[in-house]
């Protein structure tokens, strides 16, 4: 044995802690890096003080939002937010019978077109532990049939979809992470290109060729070409536009607040949602395709 | 021979900070709660990095290199653990292992129980632990990584800040 200065064991400690490291990065890029153990562990020690800190964080809040600040006005704020969303999502019901590629309407055709689409509420209860991954972790996981892959919306718009699943809850992987991506497709001129994320607020649609016609506003819905998510969803709305080489450079703003979630739904389904086949015009193709509203939705 | 006697002699003026037993668990398992679930409610708060923190702080008050790295790497996977797809495990790891060894080092030479040295030293820390993870991810991950940003700037000096505070309420928690 060859003997270890004591003044170098914490440098030798330390080249050995990094070479160990290193190498688990490297077995990670080698090989896919979802499900391993020690991710399953940790997650599976932290999240219940997680869903504990978020029941903590909402009975106090609750106390304090119905007993001391604004004891009746924010008692009724509340109910009229969950009627705000109940008289939105009937809203989507009404319009998705008239326009073709509707914002909202598409959520709606959508539930009406799969009523035997199973859907789950689910609770936002935290957050990714930095800062360069956008993912939040929701209080649902495999034990309420929550698998890989399976798409997660609000009744705004696209939020992301599952990528990891654990017994009790699941990590999203939200749009605007480096890593996601969605198909989808501008509501006027029908131009498709899938549409990411930077890492930033906004989302990036890439080929569309310089030539095509995008205005500032224009509404983007998925396309369905992803297989996770059915046609006509809302993604956002576009907000820039560059001249780009070769395609333009377009940013589109999520029609889902993704910096405030609490509450979203996931899509019970890895099968790819097919869309009827009756429809004639395309704003019939529309209705056809997607209507929401119905399914299996629990709240939270 | 000469530097080790020499350093055994620095060490001896400073004083080596113990805590009372699972306090360095206890708080880095409620960083890591805090750094996890407070955003969903007040999205800047990612703007703080608890672990990392946590990690300069026990280092600096501890001042044995080898239980700094020690603690660093654990925080710093846990952290990897906890985020999302674009982390790999190691990624903070490496760069807290790191952050963990100097800070103890450092606490083994110098006094860092001010405030100021303690508000430039989470400066420094912070920088080098941005710096650590740009430099893996290019070198080791190849992904594109840009070497500074307002957002690091504003986060170093918010994390100052924070540190202060936070590193004085930690002393309240030491057993000398």
């Amino acid at each position: 044995m060859v003997a270890i200065p004591s003044r170098h064991k914490s440098l030798v400690l330390l080249t050995g802690v990094i070479l160990l490291q290193v190498l688990l990065l490297a077995v990670q890029i080698k090989r896919d890096s979802q499900g391993r153990l020690i991710r399953v562990w940790t997650v599976g020690a932290v999240t219940p003080f997680e869903r504990a800190g978020a029941t903590g964080i909402g009975s106090i809040r609750g106390i304090w939002n119905h007993y001391f600040a604004l004891q009746n006005t924010s008692r009724e704020n509340e109910r009229l937010r969950h009627e705000n969303d109940t008289l939105k999502l009937q809203l989507n019901q009404l319009q998705s019978k008239a326009a073709e590629a509707d914002r909202l309407a598409a959520l709606l055709n959508f539930r009406q077109a799969h009523q035997n689409v199973p859907m789950l509420g689910a609770r936002v209860i935290g957050t990714s532990a930095d800062t360069a991954s956008q993912t939040i972790y929701i209080d649902r996981g495999e034990r309420d049939g929550i698998r890989r892959n399976m798409g997660v919306i609000t009744p705004d718009g696209v939020v992301g979809k599952v990528i990891e699943s654990y017994r009790d809850t699941s990590q999203v992987l939200l749009l605007t992470d480096k890593d996601s991506g969605v198909g989808a497709l501008l509501v006027d001129s029908r131009i498709q290109s899938p549409v990411g994320g930077a890492g930033e607020p906004l989302l990036t649609m890439k080929y569309v060729p310089n030539d095509d016609n995008v205005n500032l506003g224009d509404r983007v819905v998925t396309s369905g070409m992803d297989r996770i998510f059915p046609r006509d969803l809302p993604v956002g709305t576009v907000s820039q536009i560059k001249a780009g080489n070769p395609f333009k450079q377009i940013r589109i703003r999520p029609a889902a607040n993704l910096e405030r979630l609490e509450e979203v739904i996931v899509l019970l389904s890895l099968q790819p949602l097919e869309l009827k086949k009756d429809a004639g015009t395309p704003a019939a193709e529309a209705v056809g395709k997607s209507a929401p509203g119905q399914g299996k939705t629990e709240k939270p | 021979m000469n530097d080790t006697y020499d350093l055994r002699i620095g060490e001896s003026h400073i004083e080596v900070h113990k805590f009372r037993g699972g306090t360095i668990a206890a708080a880095m398992i409620v960083a890591l709660f805090l750094q996890t679930s407070v955003p969903v409610y007040f999205p800047k708060f990612a703007v703080l990095d608890l672990p990392l923190l946590l990690t300069i702080y026990f280092g600096l008050s501890r001042r044995n290199p080898s239980t700094g790295l020690l603690l660093g790497m654990t925080i710093g996977l846990l952290q990897d653990s906890l985020s999302g797809p674009t982390v790999p495990l190691g990624l903070y790891g490496i760069a807290k292992t790191i952050v963990g060894y100097l800070a103890s080092s450092i606490g083994a030479r110098l006094d860092t129980e001010h405030p100021i040295a303690r508000f430039a030293l989470t400066i420094v820390f912070f920088g080098l632990h941005q710096g650590v993870i740009v430099v893996t991810r290019r070198l080791l991950l190849a992904q594109p990584e840009v070497w500074f940003t307002m957002r690091m700037g504003i986060g170093a000096a918010v994390n100052a800040v924070v540190g202060v505070l936070l590193f004085m309420l930690l002393d309240r928690l030491r057993k000398n």
